[in-house]
């Protein structure tokens, strides 16, 4: 008997440190581990779903990737971790993974109290509510007495709570732990509507059996800048995730793209040499390579791309680019110079 | 959760109380009981009937969702198509032979040490340090040429068996060393052992499992990280330890004061009493409840796909799901579940009343 | 070196390395944990009990609105999770007893029957149990604008079902003090005749005049007018039914899945009670010429409880710890409103503590309740 639980404590502690990272900075772990760990969602088609091959794809999964290229010069040395709402901040916290792109909202306490930071925000987005259109209902505020479906825990249940509150009706909350069990019980008529971010309002009406007998009503009635976090003190760490992403958007700015990035190398314009690594010296500052803005759009593409391929009106998802589109086009995305 | 108690305390049937009368006047002796018959027969024709003709008479046995949609019966289309995703999960799909194997390999096993001509202090040891490190180098690979899997991508039937099993097996030991504690004569290690069996045993399993996979890492020294899915496994074990060390200390209260005495006044030590003479005869004792204690956890495992785990149960949820075949096949899927659930559990169940009859003849 | 065989000091110095170890892992977490928060400058401590919930609970059995504090919402929940199990208990408690004197029948198909109602319960994991049940009741009953109306203002849809709600009025204290009275007076007036005829030997009739007695005054009352009812009934709104008692499906199909799984549980624990009781006790019976189900009732039931009880109690332990995968189908226990408060404030040490801690006092006090009862009908040496 001695002999067996010396052995387990033998195994216990092997598995410990086997999975004992250094307590250095995040990017020397990541080059020391080969791969980058990137939490996403667990099932959201067009953020983050495998496909039928078990690869990873959605936009969320492309923020990861382009990371991961800033790293490596290759976009697929990413393991993904499936993180829920309970567990996401946690595994941050605790250095299960790098960084989380999961359309996770930026805000203040979050901010402040859960020992993170974020990054650039990569999707404006806001709380929308999505009815059956047989309903018949045109607005959010004729929602009065009827009985909505939402996730627990995050924000949404606050902003729909206060919504009514203003308007001084009353609702059914109906609280779910799973996003698929929120789903199911939409469809089957447990709930007149379903809220959530409109994103992911996009993502659930994309899977309906009939999309067309859904729609997303036109309030929003919150702002929910999605961004990508990190563990706070870590300020090259954080200046690697948010250039990684500042790139993709400014890169959309200059034109280039996945597929004409290689005869970009030749451009004579100066914005273009920087970001690509032909002059000066961007990426060793942060600890990189030269060609980490390359490998980034060899990669994943622009920031155009990365969003036209996972939400844009030729996926399922259907969304158009609205306050996600360029600075210069009347959106929001918008870049610091990369100089 | 796993409701030990009453499983462990299920005691061997004597012969039924109630005499049993001639054949036909069991079902229609009396007037009352000739309508309990009737009405007992209709409920079976009925419940056959309705089974029949939803499993076979309007299933639809080739197609797609569509056709499913159309028919009133059983959708088996969608059972072929997506069973070897609820088997493995997200297992990279040429890798599956591993997990396959691993399966196999795990049954082979327990079958063997299903026997109780080899039942023998060796058994446990093999199994912490043959069999479960083989399961864990055909799981995760990177080593003689397998390709390494990550256990984020581990899923199905497999990860359901690994934890109930390992959790199980690991937590024998765990178990046994707090039984004695607890029957210990030193008041405070007694004590100790008590506070921790009591807690444990006083919180349900899923505030554990969130224990280890929401707080654990903050107590982890910085730069530590635990891989998730071990952290549920560490929880699984942690718990059926106290449930097993309660299970122990029935077999220690069952063996005579004499024995330790005997062994005492040979001049052995604590140890040594124990070992060659307590336990030996205390286990015996309580390996039929242990399979019921077994049961249950092999049933409990499915918590962890509340905290996020992909065992067995969730990718059946998620095949359920699938938006191909959305609202068309619940009842399949978790029918399909269920059988599985079904039989594994009451083969154990089979195996406990076995073991029950064994003893009653050879250890009388 | 003499010392080291001495069994005292062995015995000093184990016990002082064991319990050193414990504080030393415990003091070493402790502090791993303050550091790692502290640097990640992660909020501490209980405040946000006091702060504003912010979200609603739309099934609470204590009244709760988003403006009150999250100590209160955690309250609801501990109120939400008492409610579903203690139904449970009682509802399976009473299906699991016919299911268990179901098993002894002398008629071999219905003993069959209560057979494979059992293994079908026990064998398959209460979760699947759970999800199937919900998956059930939304899938099969139609959406609410489609509600079955059962009865006059009793609809039922996948919405749960809806029954008229009785407002009291006015006299609702009278009632209230009707109905205490009558069941005190019941109560004693039981026990005086119980205690009449264990000393002459004859049959009265108690039992009838205690149920009179606790009817009585409230039936009096009410026909006196003294209490007037206003029934609320159910009306369609604009989407759903307003007014009237609302019975969720999320309840429901909890209710119904961990009552199911007592009553396997009772079912066995029943049997095994009753087998428990010396076959001499049927014959006696027999010979003093009581029926079968007589027997049953006044002399075999009576001695099994005594066996029954304990592992009856782990039963009803059982169930208040499963109620906790009320979180998978959505029913707002302990275990939800205490994950949506851990999401808000990203305090998991300080929520799950408490919710542990709560599931352990409560657990402590069944024990501790049923231990009482155990000694009650023990047998009591004369």
């Amino acid at each position: 008997m001695k002999q067996a639980l010396l052995s387990i404590c033998a195994a216990a502690l092997g598995l410990t440190m086997a999975g004992q990272a250094s307590a250095a900075g995040t990017l020397e772990t990541v080059k020391a581990r080969g791969k980058l760990v990137c939490g996403v969602s667990l099932a959201t088609p067009g953020f983050a779903a495998p496909d039928d091959k078990g690869r990873m794809q959605g936009f969320d999964a492309d923020i990861c990737r382009s990371i991961a290229a800033a790293v490596f010069g290759d976009g697929d040395k990413v393991e993904f971790v499936p993180t829920n709402i309970n567990t996401r901040f946690q595994a941050l916290q605790s250095g299960e993974i790098d960084v989380l792109s999961r359309q996770t909202t930026h805000t203040f306490s979050r901010d402040a109290s859960l020992g993170l930071d974020f990054g650039p925000t990569v999707f404006y987005d806001g709380q929308g509510l999505m009815v059956a259109k047989s309903l018949g209902v045109t607005s959010a505020k004729e929602l009065t007495e009827a009985a909505i479906c939402t996730l627990p825990g995050t924000t949404t249940a606050q902003n729909i709570s206060d919504f009514f509150r203003a308007i001084n009706g009353k609702f059914e909350l109906v609280v779910f732990e799973s996003p698929d069990e929120n789903r199911a019980a939409f469809y089957s008529g447990r709930c007149e509507a379903i809220t959530s971010d409109r994103s992911d309002l996009a993502s659930i009406r994309a899977v309906a059996n009939n999309p067309d007998d859904y729609v997303v009503l036109p309030e929003t009635i919150s702002k929910e800048p999605l961004a990508p976090a990190f563990r706070q003190n870590d300020s090259n760490w954080g200046d690697i995730v948010s250039w990684s992403v500042w790139l993709l958007m400014a890169a959309e700015e200059k034109g280039i793209t996945q597929a004409n990035v290689d005869e970009m190398l030749k451009s004579e314009d100066p914005d273009v040499q920087r970001m690509l690594g032909a002059t000066e010296e961007l990426g060793k500052m942060l600890g990189l390579d030269n060609n980490w803005g390359y490998s980034i759009i060899k990669s994943v593409g622009n920031y155009g791309e990365v969003f036209e391929r996972n939400l844009g009106e030729g996926t399922r998802l259907g969304l158009t680019r609205g306050p996600n589109a360029l600075w210069n086009a009347g959106g929001l995305i918008y870049s610091p110079p990369i100089r | 959760m796993a409701d030990v108690q009453t499983l462990a305390l299920a005691p061997p049937q004597p012969a039924p109380t109630a005499p049993r009368l001639g054949r036909l006047s069991a079902y229609f002796g009396t007037p009352g009981n000739t309508l309990i018959s009737v009405l007992s027969i209709a409920a079976v024709v009925f419940i056959a009937k309705l089974a029949f003709g939803w499993l076979v008479v309007d299933a639809v046995f080739s197609g797609n969702g569509e056709t499913c949609k159309a028919a009133s019966g059983a959708c088996w289309p969608f059972v072929a198509q997506k069973l070897r995703y609820m088997l493995f999960g997200f297992y990279p799909y040429d890798e599956q032979w591993r997990p396959m194997l691993a399966l196999l390999l795990l049954f082979a096993a327990f079958l063997f040490s299903m026997m109780p001509r080899f039942w023998s202090r060796g058994l446990l040891l093999g199994w912490i340090l043959l069999v479960l490190p083989v399961l864990y180098i055909l799981m995760a690979g990177g080593v003689f040429g397998l390709t390494p899997v990550a256990t984020t991508s581990w899923g199905g039937l497999p990860l359901s068996f690994m934890l109930s099993f390992v959790g199980l097996t690991l937590a024998m030991p765990l178990g046994i060393v707090l039984a004695l504690a607890r029957a210990s004569n030193l008041p405070a290690i007694r004590v100790l052992a008590v506070g921790f069996i009591e807690i444990v045993r006083g919180v349900p399993l899923i505030s554990i499992l969130f224990m280890a996979t929401v707080m654990l890492p903050l107590f982890m020294p910085e730069g530590v990280t635990i891989d998730k899915l071990l952290r549920a496994q560490v929880a699984i074990i942690l718990f059926a330890s106290a449930y097993i060390a309660e299970i122990v200390r029935g077999g220690l209260q069952d063996v005579p004061a004499g024995q330790y005495e005997a062994g005492s006044s040979l001049g052995l030590h604590y140890w040594q009493v124990m070992r060659k003479i307590v336990l030996p005869q205390a286990l015996k004792k309580v390996i039929p409840p242990m399979v019921g204690l077994f049961i249950g956890f092999f049933q409990d495992t499915t918590l962890v796909t509340i905290v996020g785990l992909v065992d067995f149960l969730d990718t059946v949820r998620s095949a359920i799901r699938d938006p191909q075949w959305q609202g068309i096949a619940v009842l399949e899927g978790y029918l399909v579940a269920a059988a599985v659930y079904f039989t594994f559990s009451a083969l154990m169940g089979a195996y406990s009343r076995f073991l029950e009859k064994h003893f009653r003849t050879t250890h009388a | 070196m003499a010392f080291l065989h001495d069994m005292r000091f062995r015995a000093f110095f184990y016990q002082v390395v064991a319990i050193g170890a414990v504080i030393l892992v415990g003091w070493t977490m402790f502090s791993t944990a303050s550091g790692n928060l502290a640097k990640q400058n992660i909020a501490t401590g209980f405040d946000f009990l006091s702060r504003p919930a912010g979200f609603v609970i739309t099934e609470a059995a204590i009244a709760f609105e988003a403006t009150d504090t999250v100590g209160r919402a955690i309250l609801v929940g501990i109120a939400n999770t008492v409610k579903v199990s203690l139904l449970a208990a009682i509802l399976g408690t009473l299906i699991g007893l016919a299911v268990g004197i179901a098993r002894m029948s002398r008629n071999p198909l219905l003993a069959r029957l209560a057979l494979v109602y059992v293994e079908l319960l026990r064998n398959v994991p209460l979760l699947l149990y759970l999800f199937l049940w919900y998956s059930l009741i939304i899938l099969i009953l139609p959406p609410v604008r489609q509600a079955l109306n059962l009865l006059p203002g009793v609809y039922l849809s996948n919405s749960g079902l809806v029954v008229p709600a009785a407002l009291v009025e006015s006299g609702g204290g009278a009632l209230l003090a009707c109905l205490l009275g009558g069941a005190a007076a019941a109560f004693v007036i039981r026990r005086v005749f119980t205690q009449k005829r264990v000393a002459t030997g004859r049959s009265n009739h108690g039992a009838l005049i205690a149920t009179a007695a606790f009817v009585l005054p409230a039936l009096v009352l009410w026909l006196a007018g003294g209490v007037s009812i206003d029934w609320e009934f159910p009306t369609a709104g604009k989407f759903r039914l307003t007014g009237g008692l609302h019975v969720r499906p999320e309840f429901v199909a909890l209710l119904f899945g961990l009552a199911l799984s007592v009553s396997a549980n009772v079912a066995e624990i029943v049997r095994a009670g009753i087998q428990a009781v010396s076959k001499g006790q049927w014959e006696a019976a027999a010979a003093l010429g009581l029926a079968r189900a007589k027997t049953m009732r006044l002399v075999v039931l009576p001695q099994a409880l005594r066996i029954i009880i304990p592992p009856l109690t782990n039963t009803y332990l059982t169930v208040f710890k499963n109620s906790s995968l009320a979180i998978a189908i959505g029913y707002p226990d302990l275990v939800m409103v205490s994950n949506t408060v851990m999401n808000q404030t990203g305090q998991a040490i300080e929520t799950i503590a408490i919710f542990m801690g709560v599931y352990l006092a409560l657990s402590i006090a069944i024990s501790l309740l049923m231990n009482w009862y155990n000694a009650h009908v023990a047998l009591k040496e004369r």
